[in-house]
């Protein structure tokens, strides 16, 4: 394709998008704000999106963009209700077995990068003449319509199921169940009650912060 | 802007994404990692799409699909967090010993 291989702006355009997605990406799990981690996490989606329009997948960059906007906004609003330290104000690195994290983090981008450099790959851009929104829509709802649709039957059921895991357990359940917040620990009182009778339980309440 | 510079920069974000998605404790920053990888899987569809597929529109639906995925992963992935956090009161991986509670 002409535009796609058109000068150097091209190159430098993808050399900067290429770096950001790269950069932001790996902030998402540097910063100490989960908040922030998710809007880096968007600016990745994004520069991945600019490149797919720089490729002519016009449709597919331009719904990166508003997917992503959405889906990252509904993250960093669970990261404020369910999240620790979702601003961000104390030092976070919550991890685990990070040395196996990176060994196989580096291992995948070798892997796949010696894949990318050393096999040979068919030389077949896209035709200049083709316009890739009005293709990818007549093979939506043309040879690949079942596929589509199967696509959006999935996602109806996936609504089903995320209704059924989160809401609260009424009809299988006690009613209150759902709505009593859960304690601390298995069994605990529940939790955010507020202490009864500090002052008379003080050798009690001393005795339970041991366990 | 070549396939390789491209599949290099999918295996870069994929490499990322299974860094966070086995590193981290909290149950939303995992599933920002799964993001990530799911960001390099679209990027190569997208450029095997652009160089190598001849503009068959297929590549572009299999990226739609990728989209599809990711919608799902991520409100299968919130339901599961809000049910442990109600039945655990528990937002990291190490919390929980079993698929029951």
């Amino acid at each position: 394709m002409e535009s796609m291989n058109d000068g150097i702006g091209v190159d430098i355009a993808f050399l900067l998008l290429a770096t950001l997605a790269v950069a932001t990406g790996w902030r998402v799990f540097r910063t100490d704000s989960m908040v922030r981690a998710s809007f880096f996490l968007l600016v990745s989606f994004i520069a991945v999106g600019v490149i797919m329009i720089l490729l002519a997948a016009e449709y597919l960059g331009v719904a990166m963009f508003f997917m992503m906007a959405v889906e990252m906004t509904v993250m960093a609003l669970f990261m404020v209700m369910f999240m620790m330290n979702p601003a961000g104000l104390n030092p976070m690195n919550m991890v685990h077995q990070e040395r196996i994290a990176i060994g196989a983090g580096i291992a995948g981008f070798l892997i796949l990068g010696a894949m990318a450099l050393l096999a040979v790959f068919p030389d077949q851009p896209v035709p200049a003449d083709l316009e890739p929104v009005r293709s990818l829509g007549n093979e939506m709802l043309g040879d690949s319509m079942l596929i589509f649709e199967s696509a959006g039957l999935v996602l109806l059921t996936t609504m089903i199921g995320v209704v059924v895991l989160s809401s609260h357990r009424g009809r299988y359940g006690a009613a209150a169940e759902g709505s009593m917040p859960p304690g601390l620990e298995p069994g605990g009182d529940p939790a955010g009650k507020p202490e009864e009778d500090e002052a008379g339980e003080g050798e009690h309440h001393h005795h339970h912060h041991h366990h | 802007m070549t396939l390789a510079t491209l599949l290099l920069l999918a295996a870069a974000l994929i490499g990322i994404g299974i860094y966070g998605a086995l590193s981290q404790q909290s149950f939303v920053m995992l599933m920002m990692g799964l993001e990530l990888i799911l960001n390099g899987v679209m990027l190569a569809a997208v450029a095997f799409w652009a160089f190598s597929g001849a503009g068959a529109p297929e590549g572009q639906l299999l990226t739609i699909i990728v989209m599809a995925v990711m919608a799902i992963e991520m409100a299968m992935g919130f339901a599961l967090v809000v049910a442990v956090f109600r039945g655990k009161q528990a937002d990291m991986t190490e919390s929980l010993t079993g698929l029951k509670y």
